[in-house]
């Protein structure tokens, strides 16, 4: 009963402070909305903390796999019998890793910014929409349900869009966040018709029962939907690309990763949370809760596999080249996750084939720490210069001293530098491709080295190159507070040393703990590669020179490509307003404003053209009256002597 | 040809009573809607006189009734005048196409 | 055909002649006159009927009175030699409509309606004459058959329809002079 009540209390924890604060915050709480976020917040991580430790130690692996446990469920719509939305708590080691993920990032968030947001004026409402957004996400990784995970899917979409619109006074927040919404919800749209396959074959909607029945080949249901197919591919497998589809929006995945730069428009504290650490992971999340029945369907596999790595080769590219900070960032999330993503396409089913699973979670839990880590320093570099271009910013390492060492291990650890925990995880991702798909192994390798030459980069620029220009109009504040620099340490302590936990033990496809072994030999080739991108970028940029600017006009037309994102939202735009609009959407208003709204008004209208006529007899002249009178006798006289006998 | 009988006259009396109605629908004056009044009263009359006659000899009711008839359409038709006059006065017309106060 | 018969159609075609007018005519002088022709028609017919007493009322009360009523009247209210506006031939078509179907239908039922007729039984029966001094005997009887109360009822009403016409052709009194003020 205790475990039900602390496990409820992770999830209701935040939804308390979201009733509270968006009740009271403005009016009653103020000043101390942040302090009751952030100490509900607190409570929160506690309990899932110590839900992890008892899941992981006390109770352990039961016959050699970890135990899916349903410590709540309730039927909420029933649709009919066997056919139900249900509503409920699932632990298993995949979403208790998630639960620790998910609180721990969002109270080292909440902790931030009680400083960082001071001052603002809608300061509760920011915390209110925080915890909106933690529940939202803690609800998602618990979902017994597929409809239950639709449901916070857009809850926590809903939160993303208020959160990256918050400064709703400036246009291009407002066109971001609309932009983010309606991308993911486009993608939901296929998350939602594949919600419907796959309920379809398997005849439910809960988790374990619908990977159960379409996983196992005697099963009718699997049989079923292998043998339907619609365009020559099974059903089975359309569920799961359209299932993928809405995980691709949610994640940022080429080609629905056009929201992910724009919603950098919200405050910093939030792209830490939301859009590196969390909400952009809900699509790996959605894919490895599905991992079972996506594993029996190589199309759907394979589909995954190179979206990844094309999405991650992608965003690396264009990195190189964005001068704002938050931008660069937000690029190296997409191709981040892109990596975890096709670790998981490439990954097979159980024991020693599923260690791209394992490398792929391992990377979600290093990178949640590392990442929010870097969002979280630029976003106090940010506050510091007052300016989101690189060129303003520059040999801040003696102004920041702690900003810059925590950056530091941040890069360092997105860059697989040896010992730092993103060297672990990115090794293991490394490892699983190059035993299943050599060519992915490859692209994969160039990308990371890709990935430290722009890091760096970005780390050169800030706190190197040039000097420092303060403006005259700074009175200067130091560096921040110990609230702004306390998550930034604890951050930097996981990101060092996340690596060290024996992640397959405790996460892996089957729930049966993986032995992972460490390849010394393996791992000189992507720290090769990290070096070389390491060594560039301090060429580069270490101090200010020419040679950037030579080096871009060698390459001028990939550089301009790259530059401008390689034109994707101007195709997108393109193709929404050239084609969409006058061929759908013209035709689609007429025929509902003159054929539905005309048949509507139609009735109406001749109802009232009755109406007057019926009126008209009305007319105030007795004649008439007299006619109608002299007339209805007749009419009835006739009908009793002929009519009616 | 027959002698005329009581349905002679009551022919006469149906087409009297008929003319009068289509007079009472198709004036525009009052006045004459007030003549077609009359002719729909005088074929009451007659109907009477002629029942009483061939159907009911023994009787005088009939008479009654006529005489009846004709003191009150006496009396209806004073006063119809005095409402027309009142009528007059206020629209300076008697047409009855005017007078549609009642209308919705 | 004796002179019983042709009389009756005489009387017949003029009634109904005057009366067509009457309600057709343009000029409202002259459809009071045929108004007039058709009453005296009327009375005609109580005369063929042996109904004197009521013929005398006939052209006393009706045509002395109610005509000369009505020819004052058009004195009153507009010039008698104006012509009547037409009415539009909608109207007249829809009414002659009604008027003609009910026409047709009420004299279908009479005709087949075999009214008891007092001439066609044998033997001679009982006819009670319409003379005045039975016609008087009768109206003012206080017992069995007898009329005297709708005799006094009709009364009432001739008083109260006077004193009704007088009130309301009453010219207002002018108020209006009274509450003005001194302007």
């Amino acid at each position: 009963m205790f475990e039900t009540i602390s496990i409820a209390s992770i999830v209701m924890l935040p939804l308390l402070g979201f009733v509270l604060l968006a009740l009271f915050g403005r009016k009653y709480i103020r000043r101390f909305s942040g302090i009751l976020g952030t100490l509900l917040m607190l409570a929160s991580t506690v309990f899932a903390l110590y839900t992890a430790w008892h899941y992981f130690f006390v109770m352990g692996p039961v016959n050699g796999a970890y135990q899916t446990l349903l410590p709540l469920q309730f039927n909420w719509l029933e649709f009919s019998p066997g056919l139900s939305i249900d509503m409920g708590l699932l632990l298993d080691p995949l979403s208790v890793m998630m639960l620790v993920v998910v609180t721990v990032v969002s109270l080292m968030v909440h902790l931030f910014s009680i400083a960082y947001m001071r001052g603002e004026e809608r300061y509760p409402t920011y915390f209110a929409h925080l915890s909106l957004f933690t529940f939202s996400m803690l609800g998602l990784v618990l979902s017994t349900n597929i409809f239950q995970i639709y449901i916070f899917w857009e809850l926590v979409g809903v939160s993303s869009f208020l959160l990256i619109g918050f400064y709703f006074d400036k246009p291009s927040a407002v066109a971001a966040s609309k932009k983010a919404f309606i991308v993911t919800r486009f993608a939901d749209l296929g998350f939602l018709i594949g919600i419907l396959i796959l309920s379809f074959q398997s005849g439910t909607l809960d988790f374990t029962t619908l990977i159960q029945r379409l996983t196992s080949p005697e099963g009718n249901e699997f049989k079923n939907a292998i043998s339907s197919s619609f365009i020559g591919v099974s059903a089975l497998t359309w569920g799961l690309v359209l299932v993928f589809i809405g995980g691709a929006g949610k994640s940022a995945m080429f080609p629905l990763h056009i929201w992910l730069p724009d919603a950098m428009e919200g405050p910093t504290p939030v792209s830490a949370l939301i859009h590196a650490a969390t909400m952009v992971v809900a699509g790996v999340y959605l894919v490895a809760r599905l991992f079972p029945v996506f594993s029996v369907s190589s199309p759907a596999m394979d589909l995954i596999t190179y979206v990844g790595i094309f999405s991650a080769l992608f965003a690396a590219i264009i990195a190189c080249t964005q001068t704002d900070i938050k931008r660069v960032l937000a690029y190296s999330t997409m191709s981040q996750i892109g990596f975890m993503m096709f670790s998981l396409g490439s990954s097979g089913y159980g024991d020693e084939a599923g260690l791209g699973y394992t490398a792929s979670m391992f990377h979600l839990f290093t990178h949640a720490m590392f990442k929010a880590l870097l969002f979280l320093g630029a976003g106090a570099v940010i506050h510091y210069v007052h300016s989101i271009e690189m060129k303003d910013m520059g040999g801040l390492r003696r102004l920041m001293p702690v900003t810059h060492l925590c950056f530091l291990i941040g890069c360092m650890a997105i860059a697989g530098v040896p010992l730092l925990s993103g060297f672990f995880s990115k090794e293991e991702i490394l490892l699983a491709a190059y035993q299943s798909n050599k060519a992915v192994y490859w692209v994969a390798l160039f990308t990371s080295g890709l990935t430290a030459f722009y890091m760096f980069r970005l780390y050169f620029s800030i706190f190197w190159n040039k000097n420092y220009l303060s403006h005259s109009s700074d009175q200067h504040h130091g560096e921040g507070g110990a609230l702004v620099l306390l998550p930034l340490i604890i951050l930097a302590v996981g990101a060092a040393g996340a690596g060290y936990i024996p992640f397959g033990k405790y996460v892996s496809s089957d729930g049966r703990p993986l032995e992972t072994e460490f390849h010394l030999l393996f791992s000189i080739a992507p720290v090769s590669f990290a070096l070389v991108g390491i060594l560039l970028a301090f060429w580069l940029y270490k101090n200010k020179n020419e040679r950037p600017e030579a080096i871009a006009a060698t390459f001028k037309g990939l550089y301009h490509a790259a530059y401008r994102k390689f034109y994707i939202d101007e195709l997108y735009l393109f193709i929404t307003k050239k084609i969409v609009f006058p061929l759908i959407g013209r035709p689609s208003a007429w025929f509902d404003k003159n054929i539905v709204d005309g048949l509507v008004n139609a009735t109406g209208n001749s109802t009232q053209w009755i109406s007057a006529k019926i009126k008209g007899l009305q007319s105030g002249k007795v004649q008439e009256y007299a006619i109608y009178f002299l007339a209805g006798v007749i009419g009835l006289l006739f009908v009793f002597l002929y009519v009616i006998k | 040809m027959e002698t005329p009988g009581l349905y002679h006259i009551l022919f006469i009396s149906t087409a009297l009573f008929f003319i009068g109605a289509y007079g009472f629908f198709t004036r525009r004056n009052l006045i004459t809607m007030l003549m077609s009044i009359e002719l729909i009263l005088n074929s009451v009359n007659l109907n009477f006189i002629a029942f009483n006659k061939y159907v009911w000899p023994a009787k005088l009711d009939g008479v009654f009734f006529t005489i009846f008839i004709i003191a009150i359409a006496a009396a209806e038709a004073a006063v119809a005048i005095a409402i027309i006059i009142n009528l007059y006065r206020s629209h300076k017309s008697i047409d009855v196409e005017k007078a549609e106060e009642m209308k919705y | 055909m004796t002179a019983s018969t042709i009389i009756f159609y005489l009387l017949a075609a003029i009634t109904l002649g005057s009366a067509l007018l009457a309600v057709t005519t343009r000029q409202i002088f002259r459809a009071a006159i045929f108004l007039l022709f058709t009453l005296i028609g009327i009375a005609g017919f109580y005369f063929w009927l042996h109904y004197e007493f009521i013929a005398a009322v006939q052209i006393v009360v009706y045509v002395g009175g109610i005509v000369v009523l009505i020819i004052f009247s058009i004195f009153l209210t507009q010039q008698s030699g104006e012509e009547l506006p037409k009415q539009r031939w909608s109207r007249t078509l829809f009414a002659a409509l009604a008027a003609f179907c009910g026409f047709a239908l009420i004299l279908t039922q009479l005709i087949n309606h075999p009214f008891p007729s007092a001439n066609a039984q044998a033997g001679s029966p009982i006819v009670t004459e319409a003379s005045v001094a039975n016609i008087g005997e009768q109206l003012l009887n206080i017992e069995q058959n007898g009329m005297a109360l709708p005799f006094e009822v009709i009364s009432i009403l001739l008083l109260a329809a006077m004193i009704g016409c007088i009130v309301i052709a009453m010219r207002q009194a002018p108020i209006d002079n009274e509450n003005k003020p001194a302007a």
